[in-house]
């Protein structure tokens, strides 16, 4: 510990002269650092609206195959979860999980009165919101609200992207946005960046430039932690070279790390199969599949799978029946994936979409996500749910 | 310690407009506030004119529909549909940029300053090309008018009655979506009106729609005659009336007064001056001009307390740098992934209550993001950030249009058109009349004087710093570059 300490000292002290040093210090001596054996949730998002019918296939329905004469999985390509199911052709990867124990399945996750707009339902999953209201912060950033009181670094909540996602931006801690923890923001001012906030000298007040310094203090000081953090233990497994392979890289790397990161975020799409869906979905699949599968294998490799809970969402489901373009319209229940090496349900959690009770078309839910949300944050990552969601959700038996 | 006229002039023109323009940093010093706050009223005087930017093409695909419609015939076809989508969404780009370029260029900064505050409160998202162009119509016509007339006529355009599902509000199978959002987020505030309130008022407004052409339409056989209570009070109410009584509560006033303040006066409430404010605009029957002439010729306004204290929303960051530098883009894209990179892109705000502003700007990506763009206007700095997706914008991607290329991943397609943004933002800098107005100062006096025009609060960073990173090897090229520098700091965020 003395030894991280030093080293973080030397790190930050790029960043901070005066105003933030005796403040991390104080972040150090409370229990912020991660110790090995400690839990982390990977969150993928699949944007777009993926169409989860033809993700895990309800190979034994015909009303899926009359639904979509042109777009269904015929069962013999599909890869087998018993009898009743099968995942899409392309997610290999995620069928050895299944068979390892390692994957669970919810099918029918949404919400009440949901919403067909991308924008809208990403927003309502972002914020945990109801349908009919409008909240401004993400469910992730209100965990680092309740969790980081005191904290100086946004770094508890890191997203694999340019962009901070709105889940990750809290009342007043705003998660990271790191693309490449080598490039960070190597940018031609960086310099003068960084003797910008060595020449502040202020005692941080309330106003709205202390929020800019604080924030901006937060960025530069982070960025140089997460450098380094990620070339303590960088991994030497061999990822795809796709977007999703090199943020999976990285978000390994950083776990085998003794970064303090406790939420990881990373998106792919876009799903959003208006047409042409079967190449679309296959090609995005098969990035999913490997970059997963990689990363999965790594984290098992040393030994940390059992601390990672990763799971997937998508905005919506599509619609059951196929358009008229080879593609499929926006839809409202999905499902999602949840992978672990410590997972206490596996497989099929619960029954598959029931074809016969649709609403308009599209599927009923039967799980709310703020119940996923309530498990993972009570019992992965042992916070406060009910003060983060603002409301007691049922906790679910996958963790 | 008194604030010179300057200071509060800055002010004025950060609040009830864009910011200074470079050609107007002479009058700065000569008139009071009132002098110019009467100049802002009468540049904004004149009505606007209709912004249309969608092409004779498309003008006709969608007259297609409205015919087809008339005639019976059958819908258009797939690909119809598609190209029509793809254009209209091209059009909402162009009027985003045309728009844009209103708020840098127009004389009439007030008008435009509270129709982008009301772009904001009558926040819709619609990717039909001519309901939005009415949409801005009604409230750039009605921005400094009165709001009862401006919530009667956005309630009645067509990209509003279907972005808020009224198309599907029929007696006996109401939508409350409309009717809720009219009384959270337009008039009353959450907590002032009841579930059954909504209810009612949703009966109120069955049979509200519009045609193709973007027309309200009431449809007399969808509507609900029966007798509605809203808000204490019966009748047989149609949706004027319902909007009437909701005009009638003074929380409406308090509520629009209030936000009006957080936008232009400070996000921190003063609740004395809110109520005073909100009394008057409800006596005065929500009149917005004399809303705006309390709050802009009031002393509180120009006290040092409000001065300085508000994060620029993107869009006024970004008119912000144009109306000091006057500056041409070689590609208006750029314009649109600043937008997009910062997280305000206009006629798409992340949904109905609109964008929320203040410390929700920021965030270690987008301060970043904001502080590098003077270095890349000036060609010094790459833009490297990809913008997230949007799903409802793309529709299915730039591939929608090529069917047979479902293997190539528009993704890819992306960002190499990003590519070649990567570089420069491509942006011409007319310094000259920037420059020249630092002429009769003396050296010494520069960096003080450049400093006193670009910021509203006093600066942290010292003037030795700026110095170190300038250049000095000419009066002009100094200026410039201690511009560009001053841009680049946490400071400038702020107006």
């Amino acid at each position: 510990m003395i030894i991280k300490r030093k080293e973080f000292i030397q790190i930050g002290s790029l960043a901070t002269a005066s105003m933030l040093l005796p403040k991390f210090l104080k972040a150090f001596e409370g229990n912020v650092m991660v110790p090995a054996g400690n839990k982390v949730v990977v969150i993928l998002q699949l944007s777009g609206g993926n169409d989860g019918l033809n993700t895990v296939i309800p190979v034994r329905n015909d009303l899926y195959y009359k639904a979509r004469p042109r777009l269904g999985i015929e069962k013999t390509k599909a890869l087998m979860l018993g009898d009743e199911a099968g995942l899409h052709p392309a997610l290999t990867g995620l069928k050895e999980l299944y068979d390892d124990g390692s994957l669970g399945i919810l099918n029918n996750v949404g919400y009440p009165n949901p919403d067909r707009s991308h924008f809208r339902s990403m927003d309502i999953w972002h914020t945990a919101s109801q349908s009919s209201e409008y909240l401004t912060t993400g469910w992730v950033g209100r965990y680092l609200d309740a969790q980081c009181k005191g904290c100086d670094k946004p770094t508890q909540a890191i997203e694999i992207d340019d962009i901070l996602s709105l889940s990750m931006k809290g009342e007043n801690i705003k998660g990271i946005a790191v693309k490449d923890p080598q490039r960070l923001y190597g940018t031609a001012n960086e310099k003068f960046f960084r003797d910008v906030m060595k020449n502040y000298k202020d005692e941080p007040g309330e106003q709205p430039v202390d929020y800019l310094y604080k924030t901006m203090a937060e960025t530069l000081s982070s960025a140089d932690y997460i450098f380094k953090q990620s070339r303590l233990h960088p991994t030497k497994a061999e990822y795809p070279k796709t977007d999703l392979g090199n943020s999976m890289k990285t978000i390994a790397s950083l776990i085998f790390s003794d970064i303090n990161t406790k939420v990881y975020y990373v998106s792919l799409g876009s799903f959003d199969t208006h047409i042409g869906q079967e190449g679309q979905q296959q090609r995005l699949f098969t990035q999913m599949n490997d970059a997963v599968k990689a990363f999965v294998k790594d984290l098992k490799g040393n030994g940390r799978f059992n601390d990672v809970f990763l799971f997937t969402f998508s905005e919506f489901g599509r619609r059951v029946s196929q358009n008229a373009s080879g593609g499929t319209d926006h839809g409202t229940a999905n499902n999602m994936f949840l992978i672990s090496g410590g997972l206490k349900q596996k497989g099929l959690i619960n029954e598959l979409p029931d074809l016969s009770d649709l609403d308009e078309g599209d599927l009923k839910y039967r799980i709310d996500f703020k119940n996923v949300y309530a498990t993972v944050l009570n019992k992965w990552l042992n916070a406060d749910d009910k003060a983060i969601l603002g409301k007691k959700y049922d906790y679910l038996d996958f963790v | 310690m008194s604030l010179t006229n300057q200071i509060k002039n800055q002010h004025l023109m950060w609040r009830a407009g864009f910011g200074p323009a470079v050609e107007q940093l002479g009058d700065l010093f000569k008139y009071s506030p009132k002098q110019i706050y009467k100049a802002l009223v009468k540049a904004s005087e004149k009505k606007p004119e209709y912004i249309n930017v969608a092409d004779d093409y498309l003008q006709g695909l969608y007259m297609g529909i409205e015919e087809a419609g008339r005639q019976q015939k059958k819908e258009m076809s797939e690909d119809e549909k598609k190209i029509r989508q793809q254009k209209s969404r091209e059009s909402i780009r162009n009027l985003n940029i045309y728009w844009l370029h209103e708020m840098v260029n127009s004389g009439a900064q007030l008008r435009e300053k509270l129709a982008f505050f009301w772009h904001g409160h009558f926040a819709c998202r619609n990717l039909n090309i001519f309901y939005q162009q009415l949409l801005l119509d009604v409230i750039r016509r009605n921005a400094l008018g009165n709001f009862g007339t401006m919530l009667k006529e956005v309630s009645k355009t067509a990209a509003m009655l279907n972005f808020l599902n009224n198309q599907q509000n029929r007696k006996d199978h109401p939508n409350e979506n409309f009717a809720r959002e009219v009384m959270e987020l337009f008039t009353l505030g959450r907590g002032n009106y009841t579930e059954h309130d909504i209810k009612e008022a949703a009966r109120a407004f069955t049979g509200w729609t519009s045609n193709p052409k973007g027309e309200f339409v009431f449809r007399k056989f969808q509507h609900d005659y029966g007798s509605k209570t809203v808000l204490g009070q019966t009748g047989n109410f149609d949706g004027e009336e319902v909007l009437d009584i909701l005009l009638q509560q003074k929380q409406a006033a308090k509520y629009i007064a209030q936000k009006i303040y957080k936008f232009l006066v400070n996000e921190q409430v003063d609740p004395s001056n809110v109520d005073s404010l909100a009394d008057r605009f409800y006596k005065n029957n929500y009149d917005i001009s004399k809303l705006l002439e309390d709050i802009f010729t009031s002393d509180w306004f120009y006290q040092e307390k409000n001065i300085g204290v508000k994060i620029k929303s993107p869009i006024e960051l970004m008119a912000g740098i144009r109306r000091m530098l006057p500056m041409t883009f070689e590609r208006d894209e750029a314009l649109l992934l600043l937008q997009r990179a910062l997280g305000q892109l206009l006629f798409y705000p992340p949904n109905v209550a609109g964008w929320p502003g203040g410390k929700s700007w920021i965030d270690s990506s987008t301060l970043m993001m904001r502080m590098r763009i003077p270095q890349m206007l000036n060609d010094r700095d790459e833009f490297n950030v990809r913008p997230k997706d949007d799903d409802d914008q793309m529709m299915g991607s730039s591939s929608s249009l090529k069917k047979n290329d479902v293997n190539e991943d528009p993704k890819a397609t992306a960002m190499k058109s990003l590519k070649r943004l990567n570089k420069p933002l491509q942006v011409n800098i007319d310094w000259s009349l920037y420059t020249k107005n630092f002429e009769s100062i003396p050296k010494e006096a520069l960096l003080a004087n450049v400093t006193g025009i670009l910021l509203q609060v006093k600066s942290q960073v010292s003037q030795d710093l700026i110095k170190q990173y300038s250049d000095n090897s000419g009066r002009d090229n100094f200026i410039k570059t201690a511009t560009l520098q001053i841009m680049s700091t946490p400071e400038y965020q702020l107006c």
